[in-house]
């Protein structure tokens, strides 16, 4: 992910292990940075709670192998489908603690879900990659997680109009926590869907049992003019929405380059589109149409196909995914406005003078 | 309160920054007479007052920043003003500054109901964006008790939040994008109408930073679809440790009501005086519990939490049948300032946030301290999310009251941070607990942040004053 940084060392978190403190009925679990993500979602699942944002798993994707943790996928924001709906991994950290470039050690939050005292650095180091310092302990906002779930499926649109049926699911007062687009080659790639052989768009809604009983079929009724949605039981929801979070959709070949783009929902469609035409591209869609996923062959050409789309839509992108060499090679994200760009090197200054922590990650000479 | 020093050289070239700002705003975008400056010398913390230099009213971004490099250029110092309802001080002027008032950019620039989200002005209030999409089904969730009058802007700055932010969170849960300009006069876009983006999280650093990094012009939030419906409980309890104890065990029964409200007995005897909602005036602790969803879904949640409740048992207990009943079930709670103001006329709205666990630890804590400084308090509390709102009362005819009520609110506010909660859920540091920073924050905390702010603002213009101590603010 994000640009390879030229280092001396590997300061590695493995070691910071361990539950710190897990009070459910507050809503709240910390742990040092190491701990295994498998864990904490195990203590959770104990207590019949979950991680909010849903964070995904993309070992197999990125090739890896390696198990995640809980430093990891908040110094990355990784968050999967229920993002669209519950907020992403950045909206539930509630304290932070960090080491600086200064090599001192910093705290914000605290252990409290509603907490405004001083600048939020917990949003801040959320997402920074390790570059404004050492993410030594989270501690997050949880929620009971839900008694069922259950999945609408329209099988057959194009994208415009999957993703037209997503916002209107969205935009419904049911409660929808997931919404994705397929194309007919990413849903062959889902074992749940791939008996489908066509494009199709799934809807999420996770509650109580008759809450979700109730809400599916009040769905189905609102989209019928979509087609007739196909409801899927509980196991195969949370199979299938599992399979989306960990982006499976996506071609295999590791050849590939993959990037993810944000843009307003409705723009989602033309970007695939696009995309498919100019450079052969493959993917899908996740967030109601808003974030869309693309593996494409990894050359500076598809990279520039990209950012050309991506600026069209006034969204943003990520190489995801690419040899060390392209993702060297190009601006793996938007390059900032100048004005911007300045004050995020005094940030950058502000946090680690000597600009030790993970050189280049964002942006080159940063 | 003591503010920064103002600036002499500033003080003496008042009528030619005058005329500098009337030269970009014309003479109708500018307050200079003293008359008409003194409404902008407090705000909704009245017990600080200080007339500004002079008041800017722009109506575009492009004024904004015009104002802004002219300040800079001038170092003359800003505060960023949107409706004036802060309860922290946030707004309160200085005498070297300019207010920089939003209300003038109060436009709704685009609605997108399919995408699920609003482009508006500073200027806009906060029900303003809900009154603009209700027709169609939608509410801008963030509901701070100010509503009616808040602006978007100062909710951005200050990370307002609301009863119902433990399900719908709190204003950096619900926005997109921001337009902002810089102390330089830079305009800078942060976000967008998409979801996140890799890079810095700009938009979540920005929001709470009470004004003192950038000035915010444009937001861009997410619209929701309201829900079918929600109808309230109202419970009574024969004590706080039982009241919390039931709070505790509706969420760990994998509850998540979309409010929450603990009312202590003073509180529900305020109340009731004023609104009449039929409160338990037996009773030492009460609960509103809100559910939503269609009529069926919300027999189901009132019901299941109906038997947690019963295993407390609690003094009464009702159930709302109708819209209407829910809405004077919470009648009450909404008016609770109003009718604390009927029994004292000047209290202090204190704003900590604890573990919801130290309830009744805190609670017992302040009844003591209430009875040491002879100053009565009444506490109202979200509940679910921590955030406990003493009301203190005190009579500021007398200022050995008001010094009282203030040292009262600063032990609260230690005592939170004490039991592992902070100095403000969702008021901010504002003025009001700028000098209490340091029981939170250790020096090179402090320090941290204070570098972030001069990577914002260098010259330390914006709103200067606020949130960091002034012996760190001046280093």
């Amino acid at each position: 992910m994000m640009r390879p940084v030229q280092a001396a060392r590997v300061l590695s978190t493995t070691n910071l292990r361990g539950i710190t403190l897990y009070s459910p009925q507050e809503l709240i679990i910390a742990a040092r940075a190491g701990t295994l993500l498998s864990e904490i979602e195990a203590a959770l699942a104990a207590n019949g709670q979950h991680l909010i944002a849903e964070p995904p798993d993309f070992s197999a994707l990125l090739g890896n192998g390696s198990a995640q943790t809980l430093g990891g996928i908040v110094a990355t924001n990784l968050s999967g489908p229920r993002r669209v709906a519950w907020g992403a991994t950045r909206d539930h950290v509630m304290g932070v603690r960090a080491v600086n470039g200064h090599g001192e050690v910093i705290h914000s939050g605290g252990r409290v879900l509603k907490n405004v005292t001083g600048l939020d650095l917990c949003k801040l180091l959320t997402g920074s990659h390790g570059t404004l310092g050492v993410i030594t302990e989270v501690t997050l906002k949880v929620l009971p997680a839900p008694e069922a779930v259950g999945t609408l499926l329209l099988a057959g649109l194009d994208a415009a109009r999957g993703v037209a049926a997503l916002s209107a699911a969205l935009g419904s007062p049911y409660g929808v926590s997931g919404a994705a687009f397929l194309p007919a080659d990413a849903a062959a790639l889902v074992p749940e869907l791939a008996a489908a052989g066509r494009s199709i768009a799934i809807v999420r809604i996770e509650d109580f049992s008759a809450s979700v009983a109730y809400r599916t079929e009040r769905l189905r009724a609102d989209l019928a003019g979509f087609g007739t949605p196909d409801i899927l039981d509980d196991a195969t929801s949370r199979s299938l929405w599992r399979a989306v979070r960990d982006a499976v959709p996506l071609p295999a070949e590791s050849s590939s380059a993959i990037w993810r783009i944000s843009v307003r929902p409705s723009a989602g469609p033309r970007v695939l589109e696009v995309l498919s035409h100019q450079i052969g591209a493959r993917g899908f869609l996740d967030w109601g149409g808003g974030l869309a996923w693309i593996a494409a062959a990894a050359g500076t050409a598809s990279h520039e196909a990209v950012e050309r789309v991506a600026l069209a839509a006034h969204g943003a992108w990520t190489l995801f995914r690419a040899p060390d060499a392209l993702r060297a090679a190009v601006a793996v994200i938007p390059a900032e406005a100048a004005a911007m760009a300045r004050i995020t090197r005094r940030v950058k200054a502000a946090f680690d003078p000597g600009f030790l922590l993970n050189p280049g990650r964002f942006y080159a000479g940063l | 309160m003591r503010q920064m020093e103002p600036k002499a050289d500033v003080l003496a070239r008042r009528s030619e920054i005058v005329a500098g700002l009337t030269a970009l705003l014309t003479p109708s975008g500018v307050i200079c007479e003293p008359t008409r400056l003194k409404p902008y010398e407090t705000d909704g913390l009245p017990a600080y007052r200080q007339i500004p230099l002079a008041v800017a009213l722009p109506e575009t971004t492009g004024q904004v920043a015009d104002v802004l490099a002219f300040c800079h250029r001038n170092g003359v110092r800003v505060v960023p003003r949107g409706a004036g309802t802060s309860l922290s001080g946030g707004a309160l002027p200085m005498a070297d500054a300019v207010v920089l008032g939003m209300m003038r950019m109060n436009r709704i620039l685009e609605i997108d109901y399919p995408d699920r989200l609003a482009v508006v002005q500073a200027g806009v209030t906060n029900i303003g964006i809900t009154q603009a999409v209700a027709s169609e089904g939608f509410f801008y969730a963030p509901d701070p008790s100010s509503q009616l009058a808040c602006m978007i802007g100062g909710n951005v700055s200050m990370n307002s939040g609301g009863a119902h932010c433990l399900k719908y969170g709190v204003t950096a849960n619900n926005l997109l994008g921001l337009k902002v300009v810089t102390i330089e006069g830079e305009i800078l876009e942060i976000g967008g109408a998409h979801l996140d983006a890799n890079g810095y999280d700009w938009l979540g650093l920005l929001t709470g930073s009470e004004g003192q990094l950038v000035v915010v012009t444009e937001v861009t939030v997410r619209i929701l679809r309201s829900p079918e419906g929600q109808r309230a409980m109202l419970v009574a309890f024969p004590s706080n440790e039982i009241a919390g104890a039931c709070v505790d065990a509706i969420i760990s029964a994998g509850i998540i009501p979309v409010a929450l409200e603990f009312m202590d007995r003073p509180a529900i005897h305020a109340c009731e005086a004023f609104a009449h909602a039929g409160y338990p005036l037996d009773a030492e602790a009460m609960l509103i519990i809100e559910v939503e969803g269609s009529v069926a879904e919300q027999d189901f949640l009132l019901d299941r939490i109906r038997v947690i409740c019963e295993g407390f048992s609690p003094m009464s207990m009702r159930v709302s049948q109708s819209a209407e009943e829910s809405l004077a079930i919470w009648k009450g709670r909404k008016g609770a300032f109003g009718a604390v103001g009927r029994i004292s006329p000047d209290y202090l709205c204190m704003d900590g946030t604890i573990p919801t666990s130290q309830l009744a630890h805190v609670l017992a804590r302040i009844t003591e301290m209430s009875d040491s400084y002879g100053l009565k308090v009444a506490n109202i509390f979200h509940a679910g999310d921590g955030n406990l709102h003493p009301l203190i009362m005190f009579d500021a005819n007398d200022p050995a009251s008001f010094h009282k009520a203030e040292t009262f609110g600063a032990d609260i506010l230690r005592l939170c941070v004490e039991v592992g909660g902070c100095l403000t859920g969702e008021h901010g540091v504002g003025i009001e607990k700028r000098d209490l920073m340091g029981v939170q924050f250790s020096a090179i905390e402090l320090d941290q942040q204070r570098r972030i702010k001069s990577a914002f603002d260098p010259d330390w213009l914006l709103n200067p004053s606020k949130v960091f101590p002034l012996a760190v603010a001046a280093e």
